[in-house]
């Protein structure tokens, strides 16, 4: 591993798009930081990530608990002293399938603190250890129902439009000292979160993809590979699509 | 605490304080104040709290960064951190 190596933070590193970045990016000659809930999982990633030449460090923790977050960059700090943060890359999040007039309220605050305040806490430490070096990126998972919306899921869908704003917002107030900041906006992708899907509804989702099928972690992963490194270096403030044409 | 060791943290500051705002250390004193000049505005102040983090290796909390509204307030809040002044 090279003394330059990129260093990137992933979240929700333990299974689909988060897991599937961790390895490309593995693959692209980055130093990881590894976040999810699951030990055991995370420790898979970790040796799959290590079986590819990355140097990685795991972290298991909720990201819902904002002072184990804080204590995670705590940690990290004097890691990261001498050498920067190259790259948050948010992967975790949660989908919730309600319509509105089933929709719980704490099941709508557990939605919001983890698609939205963990987002905005994540956001913020690792871009002051950012603005030590002026430079740095933050990669958000936004969704192409942020932009669409989607019957049976407002509430996560508004939780996705707020990640989308923040995502703007940020992009322009972070620019001046050198962190870009976007998102890539996945259509449907086969992966935990859509497991739950019928056959039946699978088939009719793809009638409404141009490509006509279901995208694959590793389709979005390359975007996030791209979005991370030096050819994406004027870029900043863009939800980059990724659905197949779904959002067409 | 000795006094060599305020000397330091007080040089530290001081330091910190120029890079972040882009001024002279002269004009770095306990009265500066947060938009009193041009050079420490909002986006200037995101770096000074970079730098002070990064000087001191610590974590300031969001309610600190907020209330660093002076130099002198600065010295105050980081003493809670345990950097003498």
């Amino acid at each position: 591993m090279s003394e330059q190596a990129p260093v990137s933070l992933i979240t929700g590193a333990s299974r689909g798009i988060g897991r599937a970045a961790a390895l490309a990016l593995a693959k692209a000659g980055h130093e990881l930081i590894l976040v999810a809930r699951d030990t055991q999982a995370l420790e898979q990633v970790q040796t799959d990530c290590q079986a590819l030449g990355a140097l990685v460090s795991v972290h298991a923790l909720d990201l819902t608990e904002r002072d184990a977050v804080t204590a995670l960059f705590r940690q990290l700090q004097p890691q990261l002293q001498h050498k920067a943060l190259s790259n948050l890359v948010h992967c975790a999040g949660q989908m919730q399938d309600a319509l509105l007039a089933m929709t719980r309220f704490t099941d709508l605050d557990k939605l919001l603190a983890l698609n939205v305040g963990a987002t905005v806490q994540l956001c913020q430490l690792a871009s002051k250890l950012m603005l030590r070096h002026k430079a740095g990126h933050l990669v958000l998972l936004s969704s192409k129902v942020a932009e669409s919306g989607s019957a049976g899921q407002a509430v996560y869908a508004a939780s996705k439009g707020a990640v989308s704003a923040l995502v703007k917002s940020l992009a322009k107030e972070l620019g001046p000292s050198g962190i870009r900041v976007n998102a890539v906006a996945p259509g449907f992708i086969e992966t935990d979160l859509t497991a739950h899907y019928s056959n039946d509804k699978k088939q009719q989702l793809m009638q409404n993809i141009s490509l006509r099928r279901l995208g694959q972690a590793n389709e979005v992963a390359s975007v996030i590979e791209f979005l991370c490194s030096d050819k994406a270096r004027y870029i900043t403030g863009h939800i980059l699509a990724v659905d197949g044409g779904f959002s067409l | 605490m000795s006094n060599e060791l305020i000397q330091t943290n007080t040089a530290k500051l001081t330091a910190a304080f120029a890079t972040a705002l882009v001024v002279a250390e002269t004009q770095i004193h306990d009265d500066l104040a947060y938009n009193s000049i041009k050079e420490w505005d909002s986006t200037a102040h995101m770096l000074l709290i970079a730098e002070l983090e990064n000087v001191f290796n610590l974590m300031l909390d969001t309610d600190d960064i907020i209330d660093m509204s002076s130099v002198a307030k600065a010295k105050a809040i980081l003493g809670k951190y345990g950097v003498a002044f």
